[in-house]
């Protein structure tokens, strides 16, 4: 089966959903879903044709036939302890009775239960007529987190956490969580995907982010999908001046990952940070695809990905700056390193920088490498085993970026990811 | 402690060691000397383990074990230790986790306990002002942006931390001021004893002042040509190679 049927089973799926899906009420939302679906079905699925796909092959979603679960999930689930308050999403749905969120300095709620609120907000940022992937969340998604912190409200810490269970047959599921951080409003978001262990489903998550004046959001994302799942998450963040926007993605799970992260920078003196780790191993295929609009002054970017691949492992960067011509004193950055414990592991990376602005500093850069044998015999000739050696360098090679992250809870959590990939690696070896 | 027999070995096809035999009994300290490019490092990474060399003919033997059978870090666990003459840089790997990483898997081979941070950094905080280094050193990427004499007293730092059997120091002594060297060659000094030998590579006689060696050798193309008690390095200091040179 190609990707194109695949794509058509979505298409045919939303045909029997429509009438059942949440807001089926409301005209406008039925008009936008709707619309998704005729751009879906016209697009279909990406293919490796389209410049911003090409090392990314998405047909084994096509052919792993999902479904999209009609029945609320009510059992027990096995959750990670928490850390601060908490929105629990099992198999894309909202689950009232594991969430902890009374007594929040903002609103956070379950956008399945608001939608009649958000008319105008729910697709302003996302592109359904250009993205496919926007398009497919737009015509299925059932529910989806939606935070509003108003003006000068610090939100403090929220952990997003996404639980996938393993069913007969594969799942999908496409949540759109809508974010909005008033003037000078800050909040961060802890968001962990996962699923039980060898449990095939897609989730493809569609992220509208809109920040005003001064607000900040620090987004870390750890992403430790089932090995068997699909993780397709597309971004869509609106800055506006002296705003930061600062994202921190870990990649760890999943057969398929991509993560595509649209940032507008449209306010003078806004920032972006988009840092990220890729750690993958045998069969698994993780691609990030930043896309970057500089469409104001006095604005500046960094991004600083690395990825570490074993096994037959394949990564893909794709760093897109777009620089507007208004965008003047623009100061960017991307660097993009990967780290290859393998011989069979394969790294692609692309950065595009479109410069319309004179005065501007932009810079980018991108390795590849293999361990370096002198640091690995300085490290054993001190009597560290081969193993420890090694984990040694790779944490090395990550620090840069998790450096990033300021000390507190979202920097535990990821050095503990970090640990437990690697110790998996260890006993696959 | 050590014994090397007839050792030889090509990089790259290309014969470098060619039937070197040596012996270094406990508790003496050997010196080696010898022209640039004679093969002094390539013997010292033979001895530690370092991949890309081909051992061709000979053995070296370590208190009865066969040293080239083993893996670097078993070399280093048996009590070899290797102070490089270009120390390695590691950035992103913080000097005082380096330090305890390889003291505690040096401890854990010996049957020893481990050292928390509190416990390793006070050795670590004595052995640094025995060197007079200062203690921000820890703290920085391993050897990243360290002076080369810098560099030099963090091997010595190391070997003063791991307690090596044998330790083999690469022209450690390149690089130090007079008062680095003076300071080196105590915390050699302290470590002599009927359990600690060591084989020291110099270009300068000056060093043996400091630590005086039981033998001295002069390699040369691979091969030792002459040995001979501490006279012999002053007898280079004099004549330089020409004399020795000739007889390889
Ligand atoms: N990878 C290599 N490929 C080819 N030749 C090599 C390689 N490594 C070392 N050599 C050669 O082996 C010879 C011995 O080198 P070695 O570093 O052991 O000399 P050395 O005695 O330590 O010199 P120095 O006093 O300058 O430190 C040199 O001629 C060097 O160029
Ligand atoms: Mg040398």
């Amino acid at each position: 089966m190609n990707a194109v049927s695949g794509a058509a089973r979505f298409s045919h799926r939303f045909e029997g959903l429509r009438e059942r899906l949440p807001g089926a009420r409301l005209p406008w939302l039925t008009a936008l879903r709707d619309g998704a679906a005729a751009t879906f079905a016209t697009l279909g699925f990406p293919t490796r044709r389209a410049e911003a796909w090409k090392y990314t092959d998405l047909a084994p979603i096509g052919d792993a036939g999902f479904d999209e679960p009609l029945t609320l999930l009510e059992g027990s689930v096995a959750l990670p302890p928490a850390g601060a308050a908490r929105a629990v999403f099992v198999d894309g749905r909202f689950r009232a009775d594991l969430a902890t969120l009374d007594g929040l300095a903002f609103s956070a709620r379950s956008l399945a239960g608001a939608l009649d609120e958000v008319e105008g907000p729910l697709g302003a940022l996302a592109q359904p007529a250009r993205d496919a992937m926007a398009a497919l969340n737009t015509m299925l998604f059932e529910d989806g987190l939606l935070i509003d912190v108003q003006d000068g409200v610090d939100g403090g810490v929220l952990e997003l956490l996404s639980v996938a269970t393993a069913s007969e047959r594969p799942q999908a599921f496409h949540p759109r969580h809508l974010i909005r951080l008033g003037r000078g409003a800050s909040l961060t978001i802890i968001e962990t995907a996962m699923g039980t262990a060898g449990a095939a489903y897609l989730h493809n998550p569609v992220f509208e982010i809109g920040l005003e004046e001064d607000a900040r959001l620090t987004h870390g994302r750890l992403q430790q999908e089932s090995r068997a799942g699909f993780h397709l998450s597309t971004i869509y963040a609106r800055v506006a001046g002296g705003a930061v926007y600062d994202n921190f993605t870990l990649n760890a799970g999943a057969r398929l990952v991509r993560n595509e992260i649209h940032v507008a920078l449209t306010g003078p003196k806004g920032a972006c940070h988009m840092n990220g780790a890729q750690l993958i191993g045998d069969g698994q295929h993780a691609d990030t695809a930043t896309v970057l609009d500089h469409a104001a002054p006095d604005c500046a970017s960094r991004q600083t990905y690395k990825t570490v691949l074993a096994g037959r492992a394949r990564g893909v960067f794709q760093g897109r700056i777009h620089v507007h011509q208004a965008a003047q004193r623009t100061d960017g950055y991307q660097m993009n390193q990967a780290l290859l414990l393998s011989e069979d592991a394969e790294m692609d990376s692309k950065p595009q920088l479109e410069i319309y602005a004179d005065d501007v500093k932009c810079s980018h850069g991108a390795t590849v490498g293999a361990l370096d044998a002198d640091q690995m015999f300085y490290l054993r000739a001190r009597g560290i085993p081969e193993p420890a050696a090694k984990a040694m360098l790779v944490e090395a090679f990550l620090i840069e970026a998790v450096e990033q992250l300021p000390e507190g809870l979202l920097r535990e959590r990821l050095t503990d990811a970090i640990a437990g990939w690697w110790q998996g690696q260890e006993a696959a070896a | 402690m050590l014994k090397i027999d007839n050792l030889s070995a090509t990089v790259d096809g290309k014969a470098i060691l060619n039937g070197i035999s040596l012996e270094v009994p406990n508790g003496e300290i050997h010196a080696i000397m010898g022209p640039n490019g004679s093969g002094k490092s390539t013997l010292s990474y033979v001895l530690a383990g370092r991949d890309g060399y081909e051992v061709t003919g000979g053995s070296a033997t370590f208190n009865g074990q066969d040293l080239l059978a083993m893996e670097p870090e078993g070399r280093a666990a048996a009590g070899l230790f290797l102070a490089f003459q270009y120390p390695v840089e590691l950035p992103g790997v913080g000097n005082a986790n380096f330090l305890r990483t390889a003291l505690n898997s040096i401890r854990k081979n010996r049957g020893e306990p481990e050292l928390d941070a509190m416990q390793f950094l006070k050795v670590a905080r004595a052995r640094m002002a025995a060197l007079s280094m200062p203690e921000d050193m820890l703290k920085r990427g391993v050897n990243v942006g360290f002076s080369g004499g810098e560099k030099k007293r963090n091997e010595v730092l190391q070997m003063a931390l791991l307690q090596p059997k044998l330790a083999i120091l690469d022209e450690t002594d390149s690089g130090l001021d007079i008062d680095a060297l003076k300071i080196v060659a105590d915390g050699v000094n302290a470590q002599r004893g009927e359990n600690f030998s060591a084989l020291v590579i110099t270009h300068y006689q000056r060093l043996l002042d400091y630590i005086v060696p039981d033998r001295v050798h002069v390699l040369v193309k691979g091969r030792i040509v002459k040995s001979g008690g501490p006279e012999v390095a002053l007898e280079l200091e004099k004549d330089g190679y020409a004399s020795v040179q000739e007889a390889a």
